[in-house]
């Protein structure tokens, strides 16, 4: 009995030892998280910060590093996002809804959520290839002779070739299939997180099921909903993979429809109806392109390139936070 | 001396019998004037009590008077939480527990603890015995195996499991895990162990098994349980501790404080008459 | 009783007030319209499944009409063992081996340097830090997963290469380092992959009840004791989970890797040469100017057949363990 008693005595200081030692190992690997990330931060600030100018935020790409401006990448990226956001939020919500309010625990509905984790954990460039066969090409259906589907509006004529190409909307389809998953998910945890007494005393009242969704829990769930859907389509705009696959230019001197100034959007009604259909470019494409010259003077060029879309993801972050935290005041249960 | 020396410091056999009256002489446990708050929430309020060697004290008392939180002084179970803070003096023999140079693994290891609900840990029956003197750097697989028969048969489940050693002990009775911990917690070889309702979440044929247990684990540990079931307080305890809002009421030999209780609030308690 | 057979039943009926009776109404179809258009919502994923799997499947397995699929132009036996893969060149090889290789060694780098430095950081922010270092950190790791992997790739070729691996490995350890290599790639993805394997294995940590833990420090544990001997152990499917979901990101990384580890298909174990991965061989071949139908298109799907069947396989078995690991603790 009393040797191990001795043993205790005699280990116990070099298990505390062990014991600092491992949380120094522990508390070092969060550091070192940290530090790359100030490294990362720091290290395209240095590169980039000195190029960064009016002149760079309204040229277009050029064969000269001097002269290489992110217009096109810029109008190209706010295309895609109004596109994507368009499509897969409806659909994402739709879809969460369904899953939460509507769906009984069936065979179906447990494949739905199974098939929702598998879908996120697909690589993007798998997408990419979705997305060329599927919008790009069409499975090669028009392989004889591409199609131009003209359809009148109001104040233009909608020009939809068939199929897609390498068009803004292709690329928006791709990215909307990307994150839906992704969107579904975060908005099923938001509409869990309303508590079902709301849903209870709505039906109470003589509402029906889609009455009670509309009013009660959407309403209650929507800070949630909005916060997860910033953060995807915030992922959606750093995506490049996929874009490069359905064969994003690399080089491009336009926007799409022509529109370059937000004067235009009015001034140019036809060139808003070309835009979807137009080919494109996105900033992390641009960026791509950037790092991938063998030009060291394009690396200033790619570092300013990325501080434009680290800001625009900022903005976005930041205002997820904003939302999250306004509503969080304002309704508690 | 250091503090090692004082804790390991063990009577001779002789000096173990059992007794019914706590004795006069230098208690095992003490506490002075405690006073212990979560937070701005006081929970003890200058609780001065001695707890003799070599005996059962039961805590006593209605939920949330701060029984449990009085238990979890004596092996600084209090130090996990953050925020807490505490003035007077916990005493182990003669060392202030809390004093700077007291190193907190070694006074758990020599005051051990049983909890509410039974906490085996996802291993084999052996790996949970051996958990303590493993860590503490025994790793001759004789001496080992030794501590384990013998900390399970001193705990009365060496029969149940002599044959499944390696079993998972999550695959136990209630009753069954719950002797486990109390052997899990004997061959760490502590001097006192503390029970916070050790028999509250069990059927009425393992709480006896485990009361037997009590009863047998005296003659050589000092044991202090905390019980919301006063029969089993009358029935296990030598002295038993009525607390109530974090006071403590009153204190005495078990068979007084139950037959003639000096305080009002306890004489309430006690008949049920409580409100 | 059958209400057909009874003649009160009827009676009932006719006694229900018209104010509660059931009939046709606008709100009653447009609730189920809307049911149905979010099922259809709902489908749509499985749609997505579906179009992946057929499109990889068509052009890679079972042509459809007279197009030939690539495994019905070469062989699965050359596909798995030859040790080239040079569909550009005239003397074409279709060896998925470099390819597979390179793959595996830059996620191979990224798991030595994320899992355990995501797991260390795990085991910190559950047992050692403060309430306020974790809310501190957290959002911290957040940004660091939230950066595009683009940004990855240039910090990799800009940073990484030259100002830590070229002092170090070259000129003091005396290896060469090229401009491309498999090295810097996976410690990007390595750093990219922490956020992840830190966020997940920190769920499944605290996950443990409080219970074990104290029962541990109760037996004189110390914390070091009570991280690596109780909680670790207790969590460990959930962990494996986690790095498994890990490195199936890594395999399926694109633009970091497509930047940093440069366009050889090489079979090589040496991270400093440069190396051409499942993504990055994808990326560069639709980069170029590939006719529809060709082999080298063709082998695109074939690729991405590959890395879709690797990364699918591991995030399902991730989820079986994951769900082992719910079993015990909820």
């Amino acid at each position: 009995m009393s040797d191990t008693r001795d043993v205790f005595d005699s280990k116990l200081a070099s298990r505390h030892r062990v014991g600092r030692l491992f949380g120094l190992v522990c508390m070092c690997s969060t550091w070192f998280a940290i530090v790359m990330l100030s490294v990362l931060l720091v290290s395209i600030l240095w590169q980039g910060l000195g190029w960064l100018n009016w002149d760079f935020l309204t040229s277009f790409d050029s064969r000269h590093a001097e002269q290489a401006g992110i217009l096109a990448g810029l109008w190209g990226s706010l295309w895609l996002i109004f596109f994507t956001t368009l499509l897969s939020v409806p659909i994402g919500v739709g879809a969460a809804l369904y899953l939460e309010e509507y769906a009984s625990d069936s065979r179906l509905t447990r494949l739905i959520q199974v098939n929702l984790s598998n879908l996120a954990g697909v690589p993007s460039i798998v997408y990419g290839i979705l997305g060329l066969t599927v919008f790009v090409r069409m499975f090669g259906a028009f392989s004889e002779g591409a199609k131009v589907l003209e359809i009148p509006i109001l104040f233009a004529t909608l020009r939809i070739p068939l199929p897609l190409g390498r068009s803004v909307i292709s690329g928006a389809l791709t990215l909307s299939l990307l994150i839906l998953p992704v969107v579904i998910v975060a908005a099923q945890e938001a509409l869990r997180a309303v508590p079902s007494s709301i849903r209870t005393a709505s039906y109470a009242l003589g509402a029906t099921r889609w009455q009670t969704i509309r009013h009660q829990v959407l309403h209650a769930s929507l800070p949630g909903i909005l916060t997860g859907v910033i953060l995807s389509i915030s992922r959606a705009i750093g995506e490049t993979a996929p874009l490069v696959m359905i064969g994003a230019l690399t080089y491009v001197a336009f926007t799409p429809g022509d529109i370059e100034s937000p004067a235009d959007i009015v001034r140019n009604p036809q060139g808003l109806a070309d835009a979807p259909f137009d080919t494109f470019t996105a900033l992390p494409i641009q960026i791509f392109n950037w790092v991938s010259q063998p030009e060291t003077s394009y690396q200033h060029v790619a570092a300013a390139g990325i501080i434009v879309l680290l800001v625009v993801l900022l903005v976005l972050n930041s205002a997820a936070i904003v939302i999250r935290n306004r509503f969080q005041k304002r309704m508690k249960w | 001396m250091s503090f090692s020396d004082l804790v390991h410091h063990r009577p001779s056999p002789e000096d173990s019998r059992a007794k019914d009256v706590p004795k006069s002489e230098t208690p095992k446990l003490e506490t002075q004037q405690l006073c212990f708050s979560y937070g701005p929430t006081q929970v003890l309020f200058d609780v001065s009590m001695k707890i003799p060697e070599k005996s059962v004290t039961a805590l006593i008392g209605p939920s949330g008077c701060g029984k449990s939180t009085y238990l979890r002084v004596f092996n600084r179970m209090n130090d996990i939480i953050e925020g807490t803070h505490h003035t007077g003096k916990v005493l182990l023999e003669t060392i202030d527990v809390n004093a700077p140079e007291v190193d907190v693994v070694a006074l758990r290891k020599r005051i051990g603890m049983v909890f509410q609900k039974s906490t085996p840990f996802p291993k084999s029956i052996f790996d949970n015995v051996a958990y303590g003197p493993r860590i503490a750097g025994t790793r001759n697989k004789k001496e080992l195996t030794e501590i384990v028969h013998r900390s399970l048969k001193q705990a009365a489940l060496w029969e149940e499991v002599k044959n499944r050693m390696n079993e998972s002990a999550l695959a136990l009775s209630g009753g069954q895990q719950q002797r486990l911990c109390i052997a899990r917690t004997l061959a760490n070889d502590p001097d006192v162990i503390l029970m916070d309702e050790p028999a509250s979440a069990l059927d009425p044929a393992s709480t006896a098994r485990i009361e037997d247990l009590i009863f047998e684990l005296k003659k050589n540990y000092t044991i202090v349980i905390v019980t919301h079931n006063m029969q089993q307080a009358a029935r296990v305890s030598d002295q038993t501790a009525f607390f109530y809002e974090g006071r403590l009421i009153e204190v005495g030999g078990t068979r007084a404080l139950f037959t003639k209780p000096k305080e009002k609030q306890t004489e309430d308690y006690i008949t049920g008459r409580f409100g | 009783m059958r209400p057909l057979d009874n003649p009160s039943a009827t009676n009932v009926d006719k006694q229900t007030p018209r104010s509660l009776a059931r009939k046709f109404s606008l709100q009653r179809v447009r609730e189920q319209a809307i049911a149905f258009t979010l099922f259809l919502c709902a489908l749509l994923s499985i749609l997505t499944t579906v179009g992946i799997i057929y499109v990889l499947v068509t052009e890679s397995i079972m042509g459809v009409g007279e197009s030939k699929a690539f495994f019905q132009e070469v062989s699965l036996k050359e596909f798995l063992t030859d040790t080239q893969w040079t569909p550009q060149y005239q003397e074409k090889h279709y060896g998925v081996l470099p390819l597979l290789g390179g793959t595996f060694l830059v996620a191979g780098i990224a798991a030595l340097i994320g899992l355990p430095i995501g797991l260390f950081s795990a085991v910190y922010l559950s047992e050692y830090a403060s309430p306020r270092a974790r809310n501190c950190i957290k959002p911290i790791l957040e940004i660091l997963a939230g950066i595009p992997t683009v940004v990855y790739g240039y910090f990799a070729l800009v940073f990484v290469t030259p100002y830590l691996l070229k002092p170090i490995f070259q000129d003091w350890l005396g290896f060469e380092v090229s401009v491309f290599n498999a090295a810097s790639a996976g410690i990007v993805v390595g750093i990219m992959i922490i956020p992840m394997v830190s966020s997940l294995s920190e769920d499944t940590l605290r996950a443990v009840p409080r219970g074990l833990r104290e029962a541990g420090y109760a037996l004189g544990s110390t914390k070091f004791d009570v991280s690596v001997r109780v909680v670790l152990p207790a969590s460990i499917s959930g962990i494996l989970a986690s790095f498994l979901l890990a490195i199936a990101r890594a395999i399926g990384e694109t633009m970091a890797v497509t930047i940093a580890a440069g366009q050889t298909p090489a079979l090589t174990m040496n991270p400093f040469e440069s190396v051409q991965t499942m993504t990055s061989y994808i990326v560069n071949v639709s980069l170029g100017d590939t006719p529809v139908g060709s082999m080298s298109y063709k082998s695109l799907y074939a690729i991405a057949l590959t890395l879709f069947c690797i990364t699918l396989a591991m995030n399902f078995l991730s989820q079986i363990i994951m769900r082992r690991f719910r079993e015990v603790y909820e």
